[in-house]
C-alpha cells in the first residue's frame, strides 16, 4: 500500500543557523494514525509546519521532498501548494484558544474553506456545520455557529476545531498535541473524539504527542524523534515489544502508563542521551550540516 | 456545556452617551452655523466691545456669551470656528489613520524586508520634536487649511504605525492565523480578512484620539498665528487673543478653552468606549 504523505530527507534549518529537522523520512498511509513522538524542542510541530507550508519566518526548508497522494509538493509553485494543501489536508492545533478567530462568529470559521475552496454553496456548507458540530457532540449547534470564540468553553472550541478539520473530508490531519491545553478529564474525551471520527472517516492522521500512552491507543505506527533526527520508524506492535533504537526504549520505560501504571516517571539514562546525542552529531558530520 | 458567557449584554455606557453627544451637538452646530449664529462672527462693532456673558449686567440682547475687545460676538466665532475644527479632526485624522495604520499592519505582518524599512522610517521620524516640525512645516508650506491638514498627517502617523504594528505581530503568532493559511487564504488575504477585524477596535480608539489631538494641534498652530487667515474663526485663535484681555473679559478666554476642552476629551473617551463595545472579547 502506498502511502498517502511521504516525506523523504526533510531538512528544515534556521535561517543562516544550525539544523532544526535532519533528513527526516516518514510515512502516513490512507486511513492509518501515525504517531510522533519526541521530547519538547525535538521538532515534531515543525515537521507537521512544513507539511502544511506554515514554517515560522525564521526557518526554511533546505532539502527533501514531501509526496503528497503522489506529488512531491516541494516542486509546486506556491499558489498551487497552497490550493493542494488547502483541498486535501486539515489542521487541528495544538492551542484551542489561539487558534479561532477572536473576532468572527463560529460559523463562517467551519464554512469558510468548503464554500472558499471546494466552491460549496452557502447552504450546502452551513448543513454540513451543523452535522458536524452534532457529530462531535455540541449540543444546540444552530446557536453555537452563531457565537464567537470566547462565549466558548476550551472543550467546546477543540471540538469545533476537530469538526472544522473534518468538514471538508480532508485525506490527511494533522493533529499537533490537540489535548495539551486542555485538563484531564476533558483530555480523554477529545481523544476519544479524534480516534473515532478518523476510523469513521477513514483519514489519515499525523498525531502529534510527548505521550507513549496516548500513542499506544491511537496510533497504527510511529515515528521517534530526538533533535529533529527521527531514530526510529517502527509499527506499532512491533514498537511497543521490541523497540530497536536505545532511546526509544528508554522513552518506553520512561512512560509510567505503558509499563506499570503507578510506577514514577523514570528519566531517559545518562548514557542512552550521551549516544543519541553522539548520533546527531555523527550525521551532522556526515551531512556536512 | 453551553458558556453564560454568550448571554452578558454590555450597556453601552454614560461615557459613550456624553461624548457622543457632545459631538454630534458640536457637528450639528458646524453644519448648521449659519442659520443658528446669533451675529455674524466677524462683525465688528467697537461701541459693542466687551460685553460680558448674558447673566451678567450690561449685555445687549443676542449676545450671549459676551463679545470680544472689537466686538464681536464669541458664541457665534465658537460656532463658526467648530467647523474648521472638526474639518480638520476629520479629514487629518481619517488621513492618519490610513497612512499609519495601514503601514504598521504591513510592517507587523509581512515582517522582513517591509518591517525593517518602515520601523527605521518611524524610528527616525519620530527622533524630530513634533510641535517644531509642524511649525517648520507650516513655515514651508505657507498657512492655510490643506498646510495643517498636511502637517498633523506628516506629524502623527508614526503613532499609528507604531502601535497597529506591535498589534498585528500578536495577532500573526496566533494559530488561527496559521489555519487560514492551510485553509488557503493568501497572505494579503489573511492579512485583510483575519488580522485587519482584530486590529480594528484598537484603530478606532486610535483615531478617535487622533482627531481630538488634530483639533489640539489646530488650535495651537492658530495661537501661534500660523493657521489659517487670521479672518475666520477659529478656537485657538480666540484663546490666543482671549489671553491678552482674560482680566478685562475673561469670557472671551474662558469659553472657546471649555468648548476645545470638551472637544478633545469628548474624542478620547468614544474611542475608548467604541473600542470596548467593538471587541468582541470582554475586557
Ligand atoms: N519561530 C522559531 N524561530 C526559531 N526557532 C524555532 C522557532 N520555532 C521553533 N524553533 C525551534 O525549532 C525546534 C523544534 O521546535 P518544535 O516546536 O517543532 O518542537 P516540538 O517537538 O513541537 O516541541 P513541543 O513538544 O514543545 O511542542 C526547537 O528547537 C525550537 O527552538
Ligand atoms: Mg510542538
Amino acid at each position: 500500500m502506498s502511502a498517502y504523505l511521504s516525506i523523504r530527507n526533510l531538512s528544515v534549518a534556521l535561517k543562516g543557523g544550525g539544523p532544526i529537522l535532519r533528513r527526516v523520512s516518514l510515512d502516513v498511509h490512507p486511513g492509518q494514525v501515525h504517531g510522533l513522538v519526541g521530547e519538547s524542542g525535538a521538532g515534531k510541530s515543525m515537521i507537521g509546519k512544513a507539511v502544511l507550508g506554515t514554517l515560522p519566518r525564521a526557518l526554511q526548508v533546505t532539502g527533501g521532498e514531501i509526496w503528497l497522494d503522489g506529488v512531491n509538493l516541494e516542486t509546486l509553485p506556491p499558489s498551487e501548494r497552497r490550493r493542494r494543501i488547502g483541498a486535501t489536508a486539515a489542521l487541528i492545533p495544538q492551542d484551542p484558544l489561539t487558534a479561532l478567530n477572536p473576532s468572527k462568529r463560529i460559523g463562517p470559521q467551519i464554512t469558510r474553506r468548503l464554500v472558499d475552496i471546494l466552491g460549496w454553496s452557502r447552504a450546502d456548507a452551513q448543513n454540513r456545520a451543523l452535522e458536524l458540530l452534532a457529530e462531535v457532540h455540541i449540543p444546540e449547534p444552530a446557536r453555537v455557529m452563531r457565537n464567537y470564540p470566547h462565549e466558548l468553553s476550551g472543550g467546546m472550541r477543540q471540538r469545533i476545531l476537530i469538526a472544522a478539520a473534518f468538514a471538508a473530508e480532508p485525506q490527511l490531519i494533522i493533529a499537533d498535541e490537540p489535548t495539551t491545553a486542555l485538563d484531564v478529564t476533558v483530555q480523554k474525551q477529545i481523544l476519544r473524539l479524534i480516534a473515532q471520527m478518523q476510523a469513521r472517516h477513514g483519514t489519515a492522521l499525523m498525531f502529534v504527542t510527548h505521550d507513549l500512552g496516548v500513542v499506544s491507543k491511537v496510533c497504527d505506527s510511529l515515528s521517534v524523534l530526538y533533535a529533529g533526527l527521527v531514530v526510529e520508524n517502527a509499527r506499532m506492535r512491533r514498537f511497543f515489544t521490541r523497540p530497536i533504537h536505545p532511546y526509544s526504549a528508554a522513552l518506553l520505560a520512561a512512560t509510567p502508563t505503558y509499563t506499570d501504571p503507578f510506577g514514577s516517571l523514570k528519566p531517559v539514562p545518562q548514557n542512552v542521551i550521551t549516544a543519541v546525542e553522539t548520533e546527531v552529531s555523527q550525521h551532522d558530520r556526515r551531512t556536512g550540516a | 456545556m453551553r458558556d453564560a458567557r454568550a448571554d452578558v449584554r454590555r450597556p453601552v455606557g454614560l461615557r459613550l452617551w456624553l461624548s457622543g453627544g457632545w459631538l454630534s451637538l458640536l457637528t450639528l452646530a458646524a453644519i448648521f452655523a449659519p442659520l443658528i449664529a446669533p451675529q455674524d462672527p466677524l462683525a465688528q462693532d467697537l461701541f459693542l466691545g466687551r460685553l460680558p456673558p448674558f447673566w451678567e449686567s450690561g449685555t445687549e440682547p443676542g449676545f450671549y456669551l459676551g463679545t470680544d475687545s472689537l466686538g464681536r460676538d464669541v458664541l457665534s466665532r465658537i460656532l463658526y470656528g467648530a467647523r474648521l475644527a472638526l474639518i480638520v479632526a476629520l479629514v487629518a485624522g481619517t488621513l492618519t489613520c490610513l497612512i499609519g495604520a495601514t503601514l504598521g499592519l504591513i510592517a507587523g505582518y509581512y515582517r522582513g524586508w517591509p518591517d525593517r524599512i518602515i520601523s527605521r522610517f518611524v524610528d527616525i521620524w519620530m527622533a524630530f520634536p513634533p510641535v517644531l516640525f509642524s511649525i517648520l512645516l507650516i513655515a514651508v508650506l505657507g498657512p492655510g487649511l490643506v498646510s495643517i491638514i498636511i502637517a498633523i498627517v506628516i506629524i502623527d502617523w508614526t503613532r499609528f504605525a507604531r502601535v497597529i504594528r506591535a498589534e498585528a505581530i500578536s495577532q500573526g503568532a496566533m494559530d488561527y492565523v496559521a489555519s487560514a493559511q492551510v485553509a488557503g487564504r493568501t497572505k494579503f488575504g489573511t492579512m485583510l480578512a483575519e488580522i485587519l477585524p482584530n486590529v480594528l477596535p484598537t484603530i478606532v480608539a486610535l483615531l478617535t484620539l487622533e482627531m481630538g489631538i488634530a483639533v489640539i494641534i489646530e488650535a495651537i498652530l492658530s495661537f501661534v498665528n500660523l493657521s489659517i487667515s487670521t479672518d475666520s474663526p477659529t478656537w485657538g485663535g480666540m484663546i490666543s487673543e482671549g489671553r491678552i484681555s482674560v482680566h478685562q473679559a475673561w469670557w472671551v478666554l474662558v469659553f472657546p478653552l471649555i468648548t476645545l476642552f470638551l472637544t478633545v476629551l469628548s474624542f478620547s473617551q468614544l474611542g475608548e468606549g467604541l473600542k470596548d463595545r467593538f471587541d468582541p472579547v470582554l475586557r
